[in-house]
């Protein structure tokens, strides 16, 4: 029997999409009514919206602006954790401690069976220590947000280097003159580029949407700055979530276009692979 | 490529280019683990001269090749290029050109920039760069190709940029590992032969890596027959075909008929004839490795003919003697046998390797 065999009848599949639809859409569309309702007319208007703007409530939304910024800090010091550690660490995994490969895969894909309550049971103590030496401030959350992106962040830049000829491709790089530092830059970063941008693009996705961590550790961000406001402005916290939903929407939208390879290959309306295992072609000509 | 576009190719290369550089592995001594896979290669590769390592899978000769390259670190000797010590010279420093088996072309790159990478890491000047990549383009046959991205070329389009992109840096050696394997039959003759013109034209000493004899034998200077981390014999493609000094050698470089004799006084009497050995042998039963072209049809050896098969310009025979001993012929098409025909056969006394049988 053929795969298509397997496949249902369109019908089928347009009515699987529209209940995935239907259940995705309606606790968002009833977000989006919620933040209309004006309690004055009894219809819906853009009033809560227009608030957030309101000069004369400034100091009731402040925190959700203050959570914003350090949730956008972690954001940043996440994305170099992964750039700058993670990505380089299973780059040298994969070219010169190869028989590390599957416990370092165990270990970047635990956290995702940990539940981030009882990460906080063993980051605690460790934050007051981090507290003492390098200060309260917000950027060190950072350090375990890079523990839960962990996984997310492994999966995407494993599959780009599984889809890369890294060893070979090193190897013609350094017979050719370059030094590593080139090597990295210059070869791997283009070839895993949509890897690393998944990778980066998940752990923002991931830190934006981060709450018990930051609410047990006592720092705030945006998803504990909302709760605060939302015990005051409960039209304010739902409009912010929303808008985080739709970032996080646009972001997995931009992961999915980045995949498409090449800027010339995209110009000019080929099908580039943006990092093609060295490629075998359908016929051979000399 | 038309001959004037190559001769010209090759004039704009040769213009700039250097001579090749010696190469010399001086007890060269490779493990991996506790397996030892270099036992002290000793090797002289001349200036501009085309040499093979050749031998089955797993007899170092590829380790030998990255050892040369810096890609692998040996365990003891010394590796020289131009007669200096580069042992621990990083392969970025080496000045070397390679051609991987593998296809190793940066998909991320058109074949421009691909072929101009190692001028780019040298930060040689942009316009510069480019008449030299347009040089090696021509050079390898592959003007108009510059920009198309590694996936929309063919195997042997990919292994000729990869190629231009070695040569274009005028390296002082160029590495070749098996660099056709990937290829189908009738690209691998034509890039093979465009390589050793090539190599030819610009004298550039080369290291080719291969396990496949004809290839080897076809464009070789001289060739190193490898076994189990050691050099069997190098020689010239004549020198091992005609005169090999083990039976390895005469095993895996041409085609042999492998006979039951006994060795005495460095002659080895097979199927009653007497024949001289290559080199000093200890007498006793051994086995003697007899050329297809040194059997005639005519002679005292009685055989049966078991198959025939044309090969254009000659035939091939096998036979089985009275004594059940294969035989492999290659005689004029004129002499036509048939299945079955009982015919008598004769011995060229050519030298012949022999290998000491046990018991």
């Amino acid at each position: 029997m053929n795969a298509r065999g397997f496949a249902p009848h369109p019908a089928v599949r347009w009515a699987i999409g529209l209940v995935v639809i239907v259940l995705f859409a309606i606790p968002i569309v009833s977000m989006a009514e919620y933040t209309l309702r004006d309690a004055t007319t009894g219809g819906h208007s853009l009033v809560h919206w227009f608030d957030l703007f309101d000069p004369a409530k400034a100091g009731t939304y402040r925190p959700i602006w203050t959570g914003l910024g350090n949730s956008l800090v972690l954001a940043v010091v996440t994305v170099a954790i992964v750039l700058l550690l993670l990505a380089p660490t299973m780059v040298l995994v994969e070219l010169r401690f190869p028989k590390l490969k599957r416990p370092f895969e165990f270990l970047a894909l635990l956290p995702i069976s940990i539940p981030a309550i009882v990460l906080v049971v063993g980051l605690a103590p460790i934050y007051l220590v981090i507290g003492r030496t390098i200060g309260t401030g917000i950027w060190p959350l950072a350090f375990a947000y890079g523990v839960t992106v962990l996984p997310f962040a492994y999966r995407a830049i494993q599959a780009a280097i599984d889809a890369t000829e890294l060893r070979t491709l090193a190897e013609a790089a350094r017979s050719l003159g370059a030094g590593w530092p080139a090597v990295l830059l210059q070869v791997f970063a283009p070839n895993l580029r949509t890897g690393l941008l998944a990778a980066s693009l998940i752990s923002v996705a991931v830190v934006l949407g981060e709450f018990t961590i930051a609410s047990l550790l006592n720092r705030q961000n945006l998803q504990t700055a909302l709760v605060v406001v939302g015990k005051q402005d409960p039209y304010a916290s739902v409009i912010l979530s929303l808008l985080a939903l739709a970032f996080a929407f646009v972001l997995l939208v931009v992961i999915g276009r980045i995949g498409g390879g090449t800027p010339r290959a995209r110009r000019t309306g080929r099908t580039a692979r943006t990092a093609p295992a060295p490629t075998r072609p359908p016929k051979d000509q000399p | 490529m038309t001959d004037t576009a190559i001769a010209t190719a090759d004039n704009a290369i040769l213009a700039g280019a250097r001579t090749g550089s010696a190469v010399a592995f001086e007890g060269v001594v490779k493990d991996y683990g506790q397996t030892r896979v270099l036992h002290g290669l000793d090797l002289t590769i001349q200036p501009g001269e085309f040499v093979s390592l050749l031998g089955p899978s797993g007899c170092g000769k590829t380790t030998a090749l990255r050892v040369l390259a810096g890609l692998e670190r040996a365990n003891g000797g010394t590796v020289r290029i131009g007669g200096a010590d580069v042992s621990a010279v990083p392969t970025n420093r080496r000045d070397l050109g390679m051609v991987f088996q593998a296809y190793s072309l940066f998909p991320h790159l058109d074949v421009t920039a691909n072929t101009a990478f190692g001028l780019r890491m040298r930060k040689v000047a942009k316009r510069e760069a480019a008449e030299r990549v347009r040089d090696a383009l021509a050079l390898v046959g592959l003007e108009g190709y510059g920009d198309r991205y590694p996936h929309q070329l063919s195997g042997g389009q990919q292994q000729r940029v990869a190629l231009a992109r070695a040569l274009v840096t005028e390296p002082r050696v160029l590495l070749l590992d098996e660099p056709l394997s990937a290829l189908d039959a009738k690209v691998r003759v034509a890039l093979r032969d465009e390589i050793r013109r090539i190599q030819l034209r610009l004298g550039i000493t080369t290291v080719f890596v291969t396990h496949d004899q004809e290839e080897a034998l076809a464009v070789s200077d001289r060739i190193a027959v490898m076994n189990a981390g050691r050099i069997d014999q190098i020689g010239t493609p004549e020198e091992l075909y005609l005169r090999p000094a083990t039976a390895h050698v005469a095993e895996f470089v041409g085609l042999s008929s492998v006979l039951s004799c006994t060795v005495s006084g460095g002659v080895a009497e097979v199927l009653g004839i007497r024949l001289p050995t290559v080199g000093e042998r200890a007498d006793g039963p051994a086995e003697a490795f007899v050329r297809p072209e040194n059997v005639r049809l005519g002679g005292p050896i009685a055989a049966v003919v078991l198959e025939s098969t044309f090969l254009g310009s000659v035939r091939r025979t096998v036979l089985r003697t009275e004594g059940g001993q294969l035989l492999r012929m290659q005689h004029s098409v004129s002499e036509r046998v048939e299945f079955g025909e009982r015919v008598t056969l004769g011995l060229e006394p050519a030298p012949v390797a022999v290998r000491s049988r046990e018991g």
